[in-house]
Parts: C-alpha cells; sequence; structure tokens
C-alpha cells in the first residue's frame, strides 16, 4: 500500500512541473504586464519596479529562479498587495474556501447519494424519473443562476437565510454550500444510480433475497458498498473542483475565498499570485485524487489485498 | 406425504414481444429426505419454476399466472411478501449456479455466513459464528477458524460452492433448491460437490431440488427424475425408469447426448505438424517472488490430421499451452515448431502470416464475440485482413462459413446477444476457420454449453475437421468430452504431463493413479 502511494507522489511530480512551466510561460504570453494601467508611470518607476521583481531579467532566467523559490516553499511576493507574499494570501483566502468546499461536498454526497439510491430502487417509474429530472436540471443550471435564485427566494422572499456573508450570521453558510454543491449532489446522483443499478443486478444479491433477509437489509449491506464504488472514485476529482471552481460562489455572497484572489490575479497579471495558486490548486488535485483512488481501494478487498501483496 | 408439492405451476414473462408461457401447468414434488432432479436445457423453465415459488423472479416481467404449491400445509403462491420472506434462507435455501458471482465481494465470508441465522433466529452473533465455523468444518473446508474472516477472492470456484452450500444449510432447512450447483465447476470439483451434496442430504434429511442441463449429473444421487422441455414437463418418474425406459424422445435425445464412447481414430494421420519441446511458460510476479510456473518442461507432437486431447483441472497449464503455441502469450523457454519453423522466434510479418494458419475457438462464447460487431462483421475481418477474400466476393466468403457451420443465412446482420449460447459458438468457429487454418486449438469450446448442445457442436468439430482437414488440440476438463473428439490424450497437472496415450488406452488402461482420478469423476461414468 505504502509502495504504491510513494509511487503516486513521485508520479505526480512531473504534472506538476509541466503545469507550472506551461502556467508560467502562458501568463508571460497574454499581452500586458502586471505594471501597466491607464495611468501612465514613469519609465524610471517602472523599470524599478520590474527590477525589484526580477521581471528585467531574461525569461529562462525568471523560470530557474521561481523554481529554486519554489523548491524552498516559497511562492514568491505578489505584485498588486505590496509587502505580502504569496503565501499569506493563500493561507487567508484558503480556509474560508476549503469549508466552503467541505460543507458543498457533503451536500453533493448527501443529496446525490440518497436521490441516486432511490432512483435505483425502483428503475423507470416516477421514483426514477423525477430525482433523474431533478439531477439533469442542476446539472444544467450555471452556479450563477442558481445562486441569486436560492437568494431570492429563501433570502428576499421568504428572509430566512441571510444574502450574504461567512461566518457573520447564523446559517449564513447554507446557501453558499448549496448552490456550490448542487452540480455535483447531481452528479453524484447519476453515477449512484447507475452504480446501484449494476450491482442490484448482481447475483449476489439474489443470493442475499433467498436468505430472506429483508429488503433494506439486502439495500444497505449487499448493495451500498458496491453500488457507490463509482461515487468514491469521483470524489478526488469533485473536492478539487468545487475548491478552484468555488470564485463564482465566493463572488455572489461575498465570501472572502482563494478564489476571488485567483480570479483578481488573473486580471491583473499577478504572475506570481497566479502561479502560486494554479501550483497550489494542481497539488491539491493530485493529493485528493490520491487520496480517491486509496480510498476505493481499500473498500474493495480484492484490491486491498493486492496491494497487501505488492 | 410429499414436502412440497407443485400443482399446475404457470409462470408468465410479458415483454416488448408478447407473452411468453416460460412455465405452463408443471407439477412435481419433493418428499422429505429425498432428491427430486429437474432437467432440461437453457430455457426450459426449470429455473423459473423453482424461483417463482419463493419470490425471487422479479415482476414485472414475471407474473404467476395458477397454480398451488403446498409446503407444509401452506401455499407458497399465496403468501405474502413477509411471510415468503420468513420461509426463505429458513425453511427452503437455496444454492446457485455460479459460486464466483454468487457471493457479495465484499464482506467476508463469515459474515455471509451467519445472516440467516441473525435473521431469522436473532441468533447472538458469537453464536452463529462458532455455528458456522462448524459448518464450514462440515463441508470440509480446512482451518475454518481462519478462512471464516476471508473474502471470497480468496477461495478457488469449487471452495466458494462448498461455502454456498454451507450458507443455504446453516439454518437447517426442510427443503434446498439446487440451481446447477455444479455446472460452472471442473469435473474433478463437481464429483466432488455432488458426493457432498448427497452426504449432507442425507445426515441433515432435507429435501433436494436438483436443478440441471446435464442427465449425467444427477445419475447417481436422484431418486425422482422430472424432465421440462419449453416449460412444459414431458416425462416425469424414478431414476431407474428414466435411465432404463425413457419414453418422450427428449429424455432420449436428453440421454444421448451424454457424451460417450470414443471416435475411431483417424486412419491418415501424416507428419509430425507441430512439436513442442520442453515448453515452459512462466508468469512472472514481481522481482522478488517466484514466478508461477503456469507449463513447466512440456514436450509433445501433433501430427496432420489428428485431433489430440489435452486434458486437466483449472490451474493444470492446459489453456496456458494452447495460447503459447498460438503466441498469444510469451514463452518463457522451449522451441514450438510448426511445419518446419520455430514460432517463438517469429515476429511482425511472418508472425501475421502463420496465425492465418493457427487459429483458437475460445471457451466463452459470450465473451469473446464483439458485442458491436454483427456476424457479417466477425467473419468478414479475418477474410478481409489475411487477403482472402477481396471487398467484393467477402459476402459470398462469409455466407459459405455460416453454411459449414450450420447458422442459417437470414442471421448474417444479428449482433451476438441476438443467438443463442450455441450459435455463438457456431459464429466463433467460423471465425476461427475463416483463414483456412491447419491447425486449431479448441479451448474448453463446449464447456459453457447445455449437454444436448454441447453434443451438436461436437458432431459439428469432428465434420469440420474433416472437411477442412484440420489438425487439433482439443483442451477441456472433461474427459467424456474429450474421449468423444479426440484421437490422442494428453492429461496434464501442475504444468506438466502426468500421462499421455490414444484415447481409448488411456481409458481401459490408465497408468497412473491421477488419470483414474479423473476418470472417476466422471458423471454417471456407470451409464456408459
Amino acid at each position: 500500500m505504502w509502495k504504491f502511494v510513494a509511487s503516486r507522489l513521485l508520479q505526480a511530480v512531473p504534472v506538476i512541473l509541466a503545469v507550472i512551466t506551461v502556467t508560467f510561460f502562458l501568463v508571460r504570453v497574454a499581452p500586458g504586464g502586471p505594471f501597466d494601467s491607464e495611468k501612465a508611470v514613469i519609465p524610471e518607476v517602472k523599470a524599478a519596479l520590474e527590477a525589484q521583481y526580477r521581471l528585467d531579467q531574461p525569461l529562462f532566467q525568471q523560470y530557474v529562479a521561481y523554481l529554486g523559490d519554489l523548491a524552498q516553499g516559497e511562492l514568491g511576493p505578489s505584485f498588486k498587495y505590496p509587502g505580502r507574499s504569496v503565501n499569506e494570501l493563500i493561507a487567508a483566502g484558503l480556509p474560508a474556501t476549503a469549508e466552503l468546499g467541505l460543507y458543498a461536498l457533503l451536500v453533493a454526497i448527501c443529496i446525490g447519494g440518497v436521490a441516486g439510491v432511490i432512483a435505483s430502487l425502483k428503475p423507470n417509474t416516477a421514483q426514477d424519473y423525477i430525482p433523474m429530472s431533478l439531477a439533469m436540471i442542476g446539472i444544467c443550471m450555471p452556479t450563477f443562476l442558481l445562486g441569486p435564485l436560492l437568494v431570492l427566494v429563501f433570502g428576499i422572499h421568504l428572509e430566512w437565510l441571510p444574502v450574504s456573508g461567512w461566518g457573520d450570521m447564523p446559517g449564513d453558510k447554507l446557501l453558499p454550500s448549496l448552490t456550490l454543491g448542487a452540480a455535483y449532489a447531481a452528479y453524484v446522483a447519476r453515477l449512484s444510480r447507475a452504480g446501484m443499478l449494476e450491482v442490484l443486478s448482481q447475483d449476489y444479491i439474489r443470493t442475499a433475497r433467498a436468505k430472506g433477509l429483508p429488503e433494506w437489509q439486502v439495500i444497505t449491506r449487499h448493495a451500498l458498498r458496491g453500488g457507490l464504488m463509482p461515487v468514491v472514485a469521483f470524489l478526488g476529482p469533485a473536492f478539487a473542483g468545487l475548491l478552484a471552481g468555488s470564485f463564482v460562489v465566493e463572488t455572489i455572497f461575498q465570501i472572502p475565498g482563494l478564489g476571488r484572489f485567483y480570479v483578481q490575479a488573473a486580471f491583473n497579471r499577478d504572475y506570481t499570485m497566479i502561479l502560486g495558486t494554479t501550483v497550489f490548486l494542481s497539488t491539491l488535485i493530485v493529493l485528493f485524487n490520491l487520496a480517491s483512488d486509496v480510498l476505493a481501494a481499500w473498500l474493495n478487498p480484492r484490491l486491498r489485498s493486492q496491494f497487501g501483496e505488492a | 406425504m410429499a414436502l412440497l408439492s407443485v400443482n399446475g405451476l404457470k409462470v408468465d414473462f410479458t415483454t416488448r414481444n408478447g407473452v411468453t408461457h416460460a412455465v405452463d401447468d408443471v407439477s412435481f414434488s419433493v418428499d422429505k429426505g429425498e432428491i427430486t432432479a429437474i432437467i432440461g436445457e437453457s430455457g426450459s423453465g426449470k429455473s423459473v419454476a423453482c424461483y417463482s415459488l419463493l419470490g425471487l423472479l422479479p415482476m414485472p416481467p414475471a407474473s404467476i399466472e395458477g397454480g398451488t404449491a403446498e409446503f407444509e400445509g401452506r401455499d407458497l403462491l399465496r403468501m405474502s411478501v413477509a411471510e415468503l420472506r420468513a420461509v426463505r434462507g429458513r425453511d427452503i435455501a437455496m444454492v446457485f449456479q455460479d459460486p464466483m458471482t454468487c457471493l457479495n465481494p465484499y464482506m467476508t465470508v463469515g459474515d455471509q455466513l451467519v445472516e440467516p441465522l441473525l435473521c431469522h433466529r436473532r441468533m447472538p452473533r458469537e453464536e452463529a459464528r462458532e455455528r458456522a465455523i462448524a459448518l464450514l468444518e462440515e463441508v470440509g473446508l480446512r482451518d475454518p477458524g481462519t478462512t471464516i474472516d476471508q473474502y471470497p477472492h480468496q477461495f478457488s470456484g469449487g471452495m466458494r460452492q462448498r461455502v454456498m452450500i454451507a450458507m443455504a444449510l446453516i439454518n437447517e432447512p426442510k427443503l434446498l433448491i439446487a440451481d446447477e450447483p455444479t455446472t460452472a465447476l471442473d469435473v474433478t470439483i463437481q464429483a466432488q460437490i455432488l458426493r457432498l451434496l448427497a452426504d449432507l442430504q442425507k445426515r441433515h434429511d432435507v429435501g433436494v431440488i436438483f436443478i440441471s442441463h446435464d442427465l449425467a449429473v444427477v445419475a447417481d444421487i436422484a431418486d425422482h427424475i422430472v424432465v421440462m422441455e419449453k416449460g412444459r414437463v414431458v416425462e416425469r418418474g424414478d431414476r431407474r425408469a428414466i435411465f432404463e425406459n425413457a419414453e418422450h424422445p427428449y429424455t432420449r435425445k436428453l440421454l444421448a447426448a451424454i457424451p460417450g464412447g470414443s471416435k475411431v481414430p483417424a486412419e491418415s494421420v501424416g507428419e509430425d505438424l507441430v512439436r513442442v519441446d520442453h515448453l515452459c511458460t512462466w508468469f512472472g510476479q514481481g522481482k522478488h517472488r517466484e514466478p508461477v510456473k503456469a507449463v513447466d518442461d512440456v514436450s509433445f507432437t501433433i501430427r496432420r490430421g489428428e485431433i489430440l486431447g489435452l486434458v486437466g483441472e483449472s490451474g493444470s497449464g492446459k489453456s496456458t499451452i494452447g495460447r503459447s503455441l498460438l503466441r498469444l502469450v510469451p514463452v518463457t523457454s522451449g522451441e514450438v515448431n510448426f511445419d518446419g519453423v520455430d514460432v517463438t522466434a517469429l515476429e511482425g510479418k511472418a508472425l501475421k502470416q502463420m496465425r492465418r494458419r493457427m487459429q483458437m475457438i475460445f471457451q466463452d462464447p459470450y465473451a469473446s464475440l464483439n458485442p458491436r460487431m454483427t456476424v457479417f462483421d466477425t467473419l468478414a475481418e479475418p477474410l478481409l485482413l489475411h487477403g482472402i477474400e477481396s471487398r467484393k466476393s467477402v459476402e459470398q466468403g462469409v455466407l459459405k462459413l455460416m453454411d459449414d457451420v450450420g447458422l442459417a443465412r437470414a442471421f448474417i446482420r444479428k449482433y451476438p446477444h441476438e443467438f443463442s449460447g450455441g450459435q455463438r459458438q457456431r459464429i466463433a468457429i467460423g471465425r476461427a476457420l475463416a483463414t483456412r487454418p491447419e491447425f486449431v486449438v479448441a479451448d474448453e469450446p463446449v464447456s459453457a454449453l447445455d449437454v444436448t448442445i454441447q453434443a451438436q457442436i461436437l458432431e459439428l468439430m469432428l465434420a469440420l475437421g474433416k472437411e477442412y482437414g484440420l489438425t487439433m488440440l482439443f483442451v477441456s476438463h472433461d474427459l467424456a468430452v474429450v474421449r468423444h473428439i479426440a484421437d490422442r490424450i494428453i492429461v496434464l497437472y501442475k504444468g506438466r504431463i502426468v500421462e499421455q496415450g490414444p484415447a481409448e488406452q488411456l481409458f481401459e488402461q490408465p497408468a497412473e493413479a491421477y488419470t483414474r482420478q479423473l476418470l472417476e469423476s466422471i458423471p454417471g461414468r456407470q451409464l456408459l
């Protein structure tokens, strides 16, 4: 098992390196620079700024220097927030984003999983069509539409929940989590429905019924574990996607998270900030994928014993 | 008084294509402590009849249209869902066909074993576990105190079926329904499981319904036999009456399908076509572990026009030898000489040329045909790939092949799922013969088929062998089948040759103990 984890971590190094390299050169190829603005800046000042941030050096030298810093865990100073390092900015934004992502993931698993399982028990009946149609709507509906809609209904008309903020008022985390988690809940519902249908047609489910187990035990004891395996495999990419995709939700609900920094950095050509966030997120994506693979293997006795032997 | 008596049972299946009477006015009974065998081909309704008694059929599409099934004075067909559930696994238990798929891969064997006890008797977990261990011991599992905590994939097929049987018996049921319990197993394992079932049935005094497509399997154990065809009972009687005075033509057909007797050895066998010298095929398992010696220093020859039978249990390396000859697996060492050329040294174009002359027929006609290719696509591909037919003439070539293997020409645009197992194997044979090969490796080509179909396919292969002048390596775990088709037989055990000789001699005077054991495993051998 540990050997597997170690080899996967090693494989991740070239992946992340490639991401860094591509991003590094792409942002510099993009027109405009961090110190271009509508107001003309005195050439001497601009030159001094560029010198301070090593922008006057040849591109390749900048690249090598950046990798050197990165190896020491240093993501560099931000171009747009003078005096603050990218490390600090990420540390400031991460808690809110991570919390939001976690809640959204819980929403996705709970709502999506239950809906998918319910749908799979009576395929091609209303019990199947209704949750699956909702799931389809969930996949199609963009967050920038769903968010304001939820705010309109629960925040403004019913006045049940606050319309924005994060941790300021009780219940203000509910709507953002729902908004962000909805699309993922829909995917989870479809995955768990398909997985359950597959498992429910297996011979060992018939064996369980032949034993005289009550139907709910057949489902919970015999079908769920196998049926939810596809969902487990989806969790890693999903959580990474939640973190990276939280920008829209953070904007709608005024949440001081990472996503906003990320997008602003792109507009501002804040090279180090873009790179830092990209490196950070891609590392997370790799780690979460690995974690979900390990979880899937751990849940499946056949794979588990393979790892045990390796 | 009968333990279970079924009267006038009718089960329909309603599908888009109309209503099928899967079970039509079927009556039979099982006495306490006796074995009633229900025999018929796939689709004869034998399993459907039994599943319907326990409410294990998906409804819809199935529906019970009539009849009664008296079990201890109560009608199973009129019980509520909850009442029936209380009977299942407590009074009536089941053993299914395929032990590979019938156990839950996510749960330990022990957890699955104790479920009927926890569910029906609310027995404390510790006590249930004790009981499960004792029963595992009784069905012949070694070291049950440890193996009870293992997962199904850690057991062989035969061992899993023993677990299934233990699971069925754990609540001391009065009736056991065994649905083809040995069909998925090797002949030797089948013999062991049959002996175990007969033994347990006596000791626990249960009534048994034994469902099978093969009369030979129940020849030793059944008290009564019910023969079903197309949803109806065509003949019934005690064992002796069925085997000695079968009246219905269908029963006679089933009896005739039991492979027996051996063929007349081919007269005109020529020079050696295939010469295998010290063949070893090992599978590595990483640097630090001993490789699995699937084939270990095997030498033999096959003469032109000969059919050589290769017999052994699962894991004996018989399929690996077949694959090694065709270079479908990498050979570790040794030489495979085909018509004067060392096949193990061939690469690229020369290998492709050679493949045209050597073909393979696989075991499972359900898995070995591409489900997205029609019969035409499947048969035309090798014809075009090897340039045997042009685009223009390929349809003629395909039709000729279909005639040869006995497929109606009208099926040419159909997909594999539209065919029965026997028809699919005909397609697979046609695909193998498309390149007009000289040598064919047939890897368990009839093991997945019903006996009656099995007999037809064997006849077809014998006839085609003559017509095409084929040399054949026929791989099987079933000596009776091999005897029927092969001129000479090699017996394999753990990757090595145990014994070889002409088919008749091997049967009449087996030299090795292992060969004798294989012979004794043939079901219903006293019938031969």
